[in-house]
């Protein structure tokens, strides 16, 4: 473990004064960072008349208030060390707050040796020129956010680029911590992992705001990210994101999965926290015999919106894809799903499945769920499907009949109803991990919302 | 004297009257079956014990060592001491056995007490083995994809671990092939004693051999027709429910 000295950049500005200057990046990368910075300003900014933003609140994005992070004071950044807990054994970590690296656990000598490179993005663009530019951003953002994809091209400063030689597993999990601390301040986390043949990784993301005990008011937060997983042939890759953003943060995340020949990548994405979170997912099955599960857990309550747009894009033959997603929302909460599958000419033989439940909690939250099929190959097998519906009420009986209280039954149900999502991952600590995030949120207390004040501690352990 | 005490209890649902002025003690130490037909309301006095929100009482009271607990939600009932073994039960996807009964021992716990985890899991292995259940069934989901057997066997199982006052099971019999009747009856009698009153439904005379009770009611209309001992069950079952029905013809010619 080793601190990481203060970047001495210290920016206050909006955002939306352009990339930075004092940045030390090699010229290719400012040049391109001032090309997507033009490309941010000539797009337009998106409207619900968008398909890729129906039902979309965009009145959220705007970005006028927010600003670049700064340094943060020793304090915040104890505190933030402090509350960045999240596996108990992992193979390396690197925790970002505000975009700036301030502590990491490097990988082992072994895995080091073995050619593992697991570093910050800047130095990864210096250090592995070819294999960063060839991988870095290479997809357009085809579901809706190619602006914001712009923007965050445009203001990236730091992340994390991890990068897997063949034949090399990787046991433990590689965790990330990104910390939001500041009022208006905004982050642009960015993940770039690229796996060689028959390489295995799992990597865990967490998306976090400082909590700051005794205020009432969270603070307001942008931040806008990126993953990208490529997984080289016969490679398995695992990627978990926790979202678990403070209550008046927007988020944006856009990931892109390219699964090579009998690759198999599984990402399991859980949203718990902001005020509105847009999540972006393209598979790209580029080679026969790949397989992606595209797996997201949420849980919405008060006026939170989450809103997710998937695409499951078939372009070999022989290739799968199971994506499933489950929403709990609570309150006056939204959730919306937009998903396409897509099998292209000569993608024969494929099996690409789509399912979306809502478990609506309240009279008063709403789920729009929009899937669709595209497919322009024959002998293809493909499912899709959505629906919401309500706490079964001989199922909350049966609970009750037990002696569990209304707001522990609740619970219990939601959680089973995640559960199935979250065993698909067949990693326990990880799924504890999760199922821990989720408890925490039930446990939250809201005002003018009752099931805060149950007791907590009829709840089982997972 | 500690006792379940049912009287003149009149049940309606969507209007239409089910259960028609019944009255019944069980007390602690004690089995009592009701045997009856289909339809003649069994299912929904085990419920209506329960406090099922479909059924709505319109007269009669029901009390438990004397206190009503018709003004009590299913869950401060079941705390107080009542269980039912469901007929048809829920199934309850994604939570497994251990984690659904851990919940519901701990709501018997007082506030800020925590339940011992290993107390809790011996506890649970042991109640298992009486009920021949393998221990990875706990980590199943409740009756997600479990056979009537397996279902039945669960809610023994339930009964075990709350250890009610007072316990209704409705035709806990009911689908079962002769093990596994056996098995169950097994369990449920290692749970009789002075502790526990209990009130047995069924529409079968079969599993009263295994489970043999104190009192036999039975039930025709919504109401106890006629009551007697053990040997009540074997005239009902040479007899049929036929002269049941002619009683309960009398008994309304006579009111």
């Amino acid at each position: 473990m080793s601190l990481v000295a203060h970047d001495e950049v210290n920016q206050a500005g909006s955002i939306l004064s352009g990339p930075a200057v004092l940045r030390d990046f090699p010229d290719w990368f400012r040049e391109q960072q001032r090309e997507a910075w033009k490309q941010f300003e000539s797009l337009p900014s998106p409207t619900r008349k968008d398909q890729l933003w129906r039902f979309s609140n965009v009145d959220l994005l705007d970005l006028s208030p927010f600003k670049f992070g700064g340094a943060q004071s020793d304090d915040v950044r104890d505190a933030i060390l402090e509350q960045s807990r999240g596996l108990d054994e992992v193979a390396a970590r690197l925790i970002f707050a505000g975009d700036q690296l301030i502590e990491r656990d490097v990988i082992s000598e072994q895995l080091k040796k073995r050619g593992v490179i697991f570093q910050p993005l800047e130095r990864a663009m210096v250090e592995h020129v070819d294999l960063f530019r060839k991988h870095f951003m290479s997809q357009p953002a085809v579901l809706g956010s190619a602006k914001f994809a712009a923007l965050h091209k445009a203001l990236v400063s730091s992340g994390t680029f991890l990068y897997v030689p063949r034949g090399v597993e990787i046991e433990l999990p590689i965790e990330i911590f990104h910390w939001l601390h500041d009022e208006n301040a905004s982050v642009f986390p960015h993940l770039l992992l690229v796996t060689d043949e028959l390489a295995k990784v799992t990597v865990v993301e967490h998306f976090r705001s400082l909590d700051r005990h005794g205020e009432k008011e969270q603070p307001a937060g942008f931040a806008c990210g990126v993953n990208d997983l490529i997984a080289g042939p016969g490679a398995k890759i695992t990627y978990v994101c926790a979202q678990t953003w403070g209550e008046n943060v927007r988020a944006l995340q856009m990931n892109t999965t390219t699964v090579d020949h009998d690759a198999s990548a599984m990402s399991l994405n859980l949203h718990l926290g902001a005020k509105y979170s847009r999540f972006e997912s393209l598979s790209r099955l580029i080679g026969e015999g790949g397989r992606s599960d595209l797996l997201a857990v949420s849980v919405a309550d008060g006026t939170q919106e989450f809103d997710a747009r998937t695409l499951q894009d078939h372009v070999s033959p022989h290739t799968a894809s199971d994506l499933l997603y489950k929403n709990a929302l609570d309150d006056r909460a939204r959730c919306t799903f937009g998903g396409l599958i897509r099998v292209e000419p000569h993608a024969h033989f494929t099996d690409a499945y789509q399912k979306v439940r809502n478990l609506l909690l309240s009279d008063d939250s709403e789920a729009n769920s929009m899937p669709g099929l595209e497919i322009l190959a024959d002998n293809v097998r493909c499912t899709h499907g959505a629906t919401s519906g309500q706490v079964d009420e001989e199922e909350l009986f049966y609970l009750r009949s037990r002696g569990i209280p209304v707001p522990v039954a609740q619970r219990l149900i939601v959680t089973g109803f995640l559960n199935e999502v979250i065993q698909r991952l067949d990693q326990p600590a990880i799924a504890a991990h999760l199922h821990r995030l989720i408890e925490n949120k039930f446990a939250q207390f809201r005002n003018g919302n009752s099931k805060g004040k149950a007791r907590t501690n009829l709840l089982p352990d997972y | 004297m500690k006792t379940l005490t049912i009287e003149n209890l009149r049940v309606t649902i969507a209007d239409q009257e089910i259960v028609r002025g019944l009255s019944l003690a069980v007390p602690r130490g004690e089995v009592h079956a009701i045997m009856g037909p289909n339809g003649s309301g069994k299912s929904t006095l085990a419920k209506v014990l329960a406090g099922h929100p479909d059924y709505q009482v319109t007269a009669g009271s029901v009390t438990m060592d004397g206190e009503n607990l018709l003004e009590l939600e299913p869950d401060e009932r079941a705390r107080k001491g009542i269980f039912l073994a469901f007929q048809y039960p829920s199934e309850v996807p994604g939570v497994t056995i251990a984690n659904f009964l851990r919940a519901a021992v701990q709501s018997r716990l007082p506030e800020g007490e925590e339940l011992e985890a290993t107390d809790y899991y011996a506890k649970l292995y042991e109640k298992m083995e009486l009920l021949g259940m393998d221990r990875a069934f706990t980590s199943r989901a409740v009756n997600e994809g479990f056979s009537g057997g397996e279902k039945k066997r669960t809610e023994i199982l339930q009964l075990a671990m709350l250890e009610p006052k007072y316990a209704i099971l409705d035709e806990t019999d009911s689908g079962l092939d002769i093990d596994a009747l056996k098995t169950v009856a097994h369990g449920v009698n290692s749970l009789r004693g002075p502790d526990i009153g209990i009130l047995l439904i069924t529409h079968y005379q079969r599993i009263l051999n295994y489970i043999v009770p104190d009192d036999v009611h039975v039930m025709v209309q919504g109401r106890i027709v006629r009551s007697g001992g053990k040997e009540l069950a074997l005239e009902l079952e040479e007899r049929g429910y036929d002269w049941a029905r002619e009683a309960a013809g009398e008994m309304a010619l006579t009111r």
